[in-house]
């Protein structure tokens, strides 16, 4: 297909067959069909689409430049992904028995869900915290919680994801912390934090401060953890919660580099060199229903990194130019309705994640439009994952949609429509004016609002809520949170801050505090407060002292 | 007409960041009509009271994905009653497993949604109920 003649030829016949035999049976039934970005999709998709001349540089091999294929050479041929089911609540003793239960069951990492407290860097007594403590995840006031979070897990055997943004440096101080009690060095530790502010902004909720100071944090936990802990991922950029809260495929991948360039940027402003942070940048996708569309999303995703990576920071270290990912299957795709079709739904989705290369992965549970999942419904969809990687066939070779002429013109299509939007926000001036001047948060909601209405109006189906729906009962197996657990989170609370030493605990806030207003790195003065036993309201109050709070502006 | 439009407060009560289906009621009801106050995130069961008696709303419709729903619903329906205003219609949606739905509209709510509920139902809902 390299020569014109050849090109000429195809598209003579192309006209043909659209003239004659489909012409002819679009009279039975045709209907128009579009992408998740509202772009219309042709009849058929041929070499015209992905001509071949251009494979070795729009496409490559895996592990090589630009990484559209994967961004190892062996991909699951070498090491699977890594299973990694987010789990947390009620107290640290009940997740730890989770963590525990689902290692047994043949996960391979550990993902933690913290308290929306603890999120929002609030102790367990705190007013605001009523009603909340234990409820979305495990409820860590001190370093005391974290040691019964990981009993009997060596954290030199474990990788380690933690969903944590505004007090991310506090929650990496404690897992530093426990390592040392556990004898492990902390070039040993692997793991992830989210560290991710900028997308709580418009999307996910969890702020603390505002962007200026939340930047230093994340830029201070690049430069100590580039010294200290080089196996850790200081950060994972998430298109997740973006595409949860209502957002395209291409308004997720768009959003998420716009927040992924903003952080280079904020590093390379505070002195640091993008070859010794870059590589330990990782990032986190939503895997949703349509499942070539989602495949050709994280394919321009990689290819856009690597290009944003060379062309616009001049990284040289092949790794600052791959892209790694986490991904999770949507939750707002769960239906409430006939909630056992969600196997089904997670099923698709993960596997769009594996054959898009993922490198770790969580799986919903079917009930999660009721509750947080029971331990039957998380092994269901851990289970899930354990048939795509063994039975599937899904792995046995790198990109096995590669080339796929549909695929590939989907690839091509979303990267060019997130370097538009990436356009438009550097024309305002960033990202963080993007957020700021309410951008963001409008094209989002516009999306969110439109897609509900096309699913009132049967446009898009969902099986069982607007069609093939039937009377039936709602489950009643859910897992449920028990509220005596907040009262005992908060007497464990009061027993540590009677046991510690006052004095030391004192004296480290007060460092903590010199260190915020001088422009030193804020991650060994946090280490030493969470060492005394300091919580994480104290330490996010002093930090709040100094910083003040993000106001959400309502739009 | 402009007088007579209904006014309802959305609410996010406690510390869950989950606003799409909230500010999607929202534009809903607007798109039908009504006059629609959004809080936005973070506020306490008395801060959403007070806004509501201040904005002189005839709804209110509460949000939670959190797992909080029991305590903080329940919290914002014993002010309601406590200042005397249950004339207000009460409503939630959210992720709220079935029981607690039920408990729930026990002690006054005057529905709680669930997940996959149409916003047109919410809108004839509301339409019946304060009109009707």
């Amino acid at each position: 297909m390299t020569d014109k003649s050849g090109q000429d030829k195809l598209r003579q016949q192309l006209e043909k067959w659209r003239k004659g035999p489909l012409a002819g049976f679009q009279k039975r039934g045709w209907k128009e069909t579009y992408t998740s970005y509202r772009e219309p999709i042709k009849d058929i998709y041929t070499p015209l689409d992905f001509p071949e001349e251009k494979y070795l540089e729009k496409s490559g091999f895996p592990g090589q430049y630009p990484y559209v294929r994967g961004v190892y050479p062996t991909m699951y041929r070498g090491r699977p992904w890594t299973m990694r089911q987010y789990a947390g609540f009620a107290s640290a003793e009940e997740s730890n028995r989770r963590y525990r239960y689902l290692l047994e069951q043949g996960q391979t990492g550990l993902s933690v869900a913290f308290d929306l407290p603890t999120q929002i860097g609030l102790d367990s007594d705190h007013d605001l915290a009523d009603g909340e403590v234990g409820k979305v995840g495990v409820p860590i006031d001190s370093l005391a919680d974290m040691e019964i979070l990981f009993a009997d897990i060596p954290l030199d055997q474990v990788s380690t994801s933690m969903t944590i943004n505004s007090p991310a440096a506090v929650l990496l101080a404690m897992y530093i912390a426990l390592a040392e009690k556990q004898g492990v060095a902390s070039d040993q530790l692997k793991g992830t934090i989210q560290n991710d502010i900028l997308k709580e902004y418009f999307a996910r909720g969890t702020y603390i401060f505002p962007p200026g100071p939340s930047l230093r944090l994340i830029t201070d936990i690049f430069a100590y953890c580039s010294r200290e802990l080089p196996r850790w991922n200081t950060i994972s950029i998430s298109g997740y919660h973006i595409r949860e809260a209502g957002a395209n495929a291409v308004q997720e991948l768009a959003f998420t580099l716009a927040d992924g360039i903003a952080y280079v940027k904020a590093a390379l402003k505070a002195g640091l060199e993008v070859d010794d942070f870059a590589p330990r940048l990782s990032f986190f996708f939503n895997a949703q229903m349509n499942l070539l569309e989602e495949v050709a999303k994280f394919r321009a995703a990689r290819r856009l990194w690597a290009r944003i990576m060379d062309e616009q920071f001049g990284a040289e270290n092949p790794k600052s130019k791959m892209l790694r990912f986490h991904t999770q299957t949507a939750g707002a795709s769960l239906t409430a309705q006939q909630a056992q079709n969600n196997i089904v739904r997670v099923t698709i989705q993960a596997l769009a994640a594996v054959l898009g290369g993922t490198q770790s992965l969580h799986t919903n549970s079917y009930d999660e439009a009721w509750a947080l999942p029971s331990e039957e419904s998380v092994r269901i969809a851990l289970r899930t994952q354990q048939i795509i990687a063994h039975e599937s066939g899904a792995t046995s070779t790198a990109d096995p949609l590669g080339g796929s002429y549909y695929l590939e013109a989907l690839t091509d299509d979303i990267e060019n429509k997130v370097e538009e939007y990436l356009e438009k926000i550097e024309e305002m001036g960033g990202m963080v004016e993007a957020i700021e001047k309410g951008y963001v948060q409008r094209e989002i909601q516009k999306s969110a609002y439109e897609m509900q209405k096309r699913i009132e109006q049967e446009e898009d189906i969902v099986v069982g809520v607007n069609k093939y729906a039937h009377e039936e009962a709602a489950p009643d197996d859910l897992l449920e949170v028990d509220p005596r657990m907040e009262k005992e989170q908060i007497k464990k609370l009061q027993e540590i801050k009677k046991n510690r030493d006052e004095q030391e605990v004192e004296q480290s806030l007060n460092k903590l505090k010199e260190t915020a207003e001088a422009d030193e790195n804020l991650m060994p003065a946090i280490v030493e407060a969470v060492k005394a036993y300091a919580t994480l309201g104290e330490i996010c109050g002093v930090l709040r002292s100094i910083y003040g709070e993000y106001q959400a502006p309502t739009f | 007409m402009a007088e007579n439009r209904i006014r309802v407060l959305i609410a996010k009560p406690g510390l869950d960041g989950h606003d799409r289906g909230a500010k999607v009621v929202a534009q809903a009801l607007r798109d039908a009509g009504m006059e629609v106050i959004y809080t936005g995130l973070r506020r306490t069961p008395e801060q959403i009271v007070s806004a509501a008696i201040q904005e002189d709303v005839q709804v209110i419709g509460l949000s939670s994905l959190s797992g909080a729903h029991n305590h903080l619903f329940q919290k914002v329906a014993g002010l309601l009653e406590e200042k005397g205003y249950t004339d207000i219609l009460l409503i939630g949606g959210g992720i709220i497993p079935d029981k607690d739905r039920k408990k729930l509209e026990e002690m006054g709510f005057d529905c709680i949604f669930s997940p996959g509920t149409s916003t047109s139902k919410i809108v004839e809902f509301i339409q019946d109920r304060v009109n009707g």
